[in-house]
């Protein structure tokens, strides 16, 4: 029987986000998109695109340059009927809203009694890459990571960036959406129409025996290039796609662990107090430690602020080469 | 009626409200009054733990501000908010329970004054954060106007919070989208220690309206009437599609910011002053001189306060504390996928 191959539709990670807000918006009358020239300038990395031509301006909302007063109004409407979806411009510029996010969004079901919800949808640009320099290239997922009432995903598909932000909507409580800028552009396969991608579950993008690569955001891709060329050496790496870094997905990685014996955590945002601690301590207080044949090896940001100088921009976030040559240590066992 | 009132002057309380109304609003101050005191004292005798920002001598402020809203319409609250929620209708003993830390409070017990909220009436909640409600209820405001609900949002905040960036960040955004919210902020002099004077560039917090293309009235927040129609024609505006307004009710807190609070920065004889302007005589005697009330009617509203008062703390003293196993419950909905 002949095999009737479907020609894949592909779509940028930018136009899956647009098409799932796109659905949002259109099956839902409570969505509102609400950010800074996200309406006919189309978003500052054009996610939004033409959204406000379809929808019109009262549900694809400019706000002012306003990104405490912005998101309090979200976490407002959240609160009373809306769903709204707050894009910042940039994930740093959500250091002027902590208060709303961390002390409001986070926390009202709780201070409450469980009488209310927030369900409220936040997306952050974020990562380096883009010669944007220390204020504009920041990865600051773990610091949100890190509060309870908080859900924290961080796609890295376009078909992720699709089916996550549709599972953000549908859920009751405050997610945030990491994205990475240096992601937007790439194309991938996409299906059409409603569907979501279940929060709080990692995906295992390879499967391999001898170590595990547990990445998050952009490093998921670098991982794997990494263990392409592994290959080579005979290396055969496992890459968990982190996915959700709250709630986290234990088991996948716990069972990853188990497996291969050699674990190595890699993430762009600063390696001191971030995802990567936490999960080399989640698997050091588990029984999966008896498993490990070596040290965990953790990859991340340099203990700097990101750089201008695309040399020294680079340097400051783990690249293929390094993991390349950590993988080769832990799957020799010279840690 | 005492001389000098043609039907035209009479104060706007009297021509606005009905009897039953007045009375109701009246016991509210009562109500606020007796809670608060009964709060102090409860503390005293180590009931309560944290700490508290007591309202007494605002009670003006709080209920002639709600005096136009329904169970529909939303409040966002502050620190100092016991006044509003009783004011939005709350129920005295499950407010006790919150502050006593008790499972029948408001919020079980997790969140006590400073996050006391009664969502059924339409009160969002207080916060802890100065200046944390104001972009909030922008967002409730902005929510009404999209789901045509035609609820409208009164947001108390201090006149400290009128120094944050969030406040100017959420007038600005509710001028701009022209939503139907009222800011009333309850200016009592302090922020803390710090004065007006001392803190804010204008003169009038009322003023600062002007920069955002929106009414300001400045009112003498201890007069009921004077408040009341301040701020129901504000409610009559935002319900009307015209767009938010700001209302500085003047006023005086009695006590200290908080239990911590040694009075350093203000002399004895100015509270004396203040509180020889206590807003309840007063509206009492309003009431009283309008053949609303009479005296001895007076008398039996603040008489049956003090029974709900008690009967409140005993349902709190009687309540359940919460099980120390759910401590991180309700972090999430449980609804999630
Ligand atoms: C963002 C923030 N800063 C400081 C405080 C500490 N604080 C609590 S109440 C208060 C004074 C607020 O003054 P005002 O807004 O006038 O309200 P009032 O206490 O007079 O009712 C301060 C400084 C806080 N809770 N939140
Ligand atoms: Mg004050």
């Amino acid at each position: 029987m002949n095999a009737v191959t479907e020609a894949v539709r592909e779509l940028s990670y930018a136009e899956a986000l647009r098409e799932a807000m796109d659905i949002a918006l259109d099956r839902d009358p409570r969505v509102v998109l609400m950010g800074e020239d996200i309406g006919v300038y189309g978003g500052a990395f054009q996610v939004t695109g033409d959204l406000v031509h379809k929808y019109g301006t009262d549900r694809v909302m400019d706000t002012p340059i306003s990104e405490l007063g912005g998101a309090g109004v979200a976490v407002g409407a959240a609160l009373t009927g809306l769903r709204p979806i707050f894009e910042f411009q940039f994930s740093d510029f959500a250091t002027l809203a902590m208060e709303q996010i961390v002390n409001q969004a986070a926390k009202l079901r709780y201070m409450l009694g469980g009488a209310v919800s927030v369900p409220l949808v936040m997306r952050f640009p974020a990562g380096s890459g883009t010669g944007a320099a220390a204020q504009h290239s920041q990865s600051l997922e773990a610091w949100l990571a890190h509060v309870p009432g908080l859900k924290v995903v961080q796609p890295t598909t376009p078909e992720d960036a699709k089916g996550l932000l549709l599972a953000a909507l549908d859920d009751p409580d405050p997610v945030m959406i990491f994205e990475h800028k240096i992601l937007y552009k790439m194309k991938g396969p996409v299906p059409e129409g409603h569907y979501t991608t279940p929060i709080g579950t990692a995906a295992i993008r390879r499967t391999g025996r001898d170590l595990t690569i547990v990445a998050s955001g952009i490093m998921v891709h670098k991982a794997l290039e990494a263990a392409r060329e592994m290959e080579a050496d005979g290396i055969d790496a496992e890459v968990i796609d982190l996915r959700s870094v709250r709630p986290i997905d234990r088991d996948t990685i716990l069972g990853s662990a188990r497996k291969t014996g050699r674990l190595m955590i890699v993430h762009e945002a600063v390696k001191t107090l971030g995802i990567g601690a936490e999960i080399s301590a989640m698997v050091a207080e588990s029984d999966a430690f008896d498993y490990l044949d070596s040290p965990i090896i953790r990859l991340g940001g340099a203990e700097c602020p990101i750089p201008y100088n695309p040399e020294l921009e680079k340097a400051a976030v783990p690249q293929v080469p390094g993991i390349l040559s950590a993988a080769r240590d832990l799957a020799k066992g010279r840690v | 009626m005492p001389d000098g009132y043609r039907d035209g002057n009479l104060p706007y309380a009297i021509r606005a409200y009905d009897a039953d109304t007045l009375r109701a609003a009246l016991r509210k101050m009562y109500l606020i009054r007796k809670f608060e005191e009964g709060a102090e004292n409860s503390y005293t005798r180590g009931l309560i733990h944290g700490t508290m920002h007591l309202s007494i001598g605002q009670e003006a402020s709080a209920v002639a501000s709600c005096m136009a809203l329904s169970d529909d319409d939303k409040i966002t609250s502050t620190h100092r908010g016991h006044g509003h929620c009783v004011a939005k209708g709350a129920d005295l003993g499950r407010m006790f329970a919150e502050f006593f830390g008790k499972e029948t409070g408001y919020c079980r017990g997790r969140g006590g004054s400073m996050h006391i909220a009664d969502p059924t009436k339409g009160n969002l909640g207080a916060n802890g954060i100065v200046g944390g409600g104001l972009p909030i209820a922008v967002g409730a405001a902005l929510s009404a106007k999209r789901l045509g609900t035609g609820a409208v949002t009164v947001c108390f905040f201090g006149d400290g919070a009128n120094n944050e960036g969030a406040f100017h960040e959420a007038l600005n955004m509710a001028a701009v989208w022209k939503l139907p919210v009222v800011f009333v902020c309850e200016n009592n002099k302090y922020g803390m220690s710090t004065s007006t004077e001392r803190s804010t560039a204008v003169k009038n917090i009322a003023e600062r309206a002007a920069a955002y293309a929106m009414p300001g009235v400045t009112v003498d927040g201890n007069d009921f009437s004077a408040v009341a129609e301040a701020v129901d024609a504000a409610v009559a505006r935002a319900r009307a599609g015209d767009g938010p307004s700001l209302v500085e009710n003047v006023t005086y807190r009695w006590r200290g910011h908080s239990k911590s609070d040694r009075n350093r920065y203000r002399t004895k004889e100015e509270i004396a002053d203040w509180m020889a302007r206590d807003p309840i005589p007063a509206f009492a005697r309003l009431l009283v001189d309008h053949g609303v009330l009479t005296d001895a009617d007076v008398a039996d509203i603040e008489a049956e306060t003090e029974q709900v008062i008690a009967d409140a703390i005993a349902f709190a003293a009687d309540s359940a504390d919460p099980d120390p196993a759910d401590v991180a419950r309700d972090v999430y909905n449980p609804a999630a996928a």
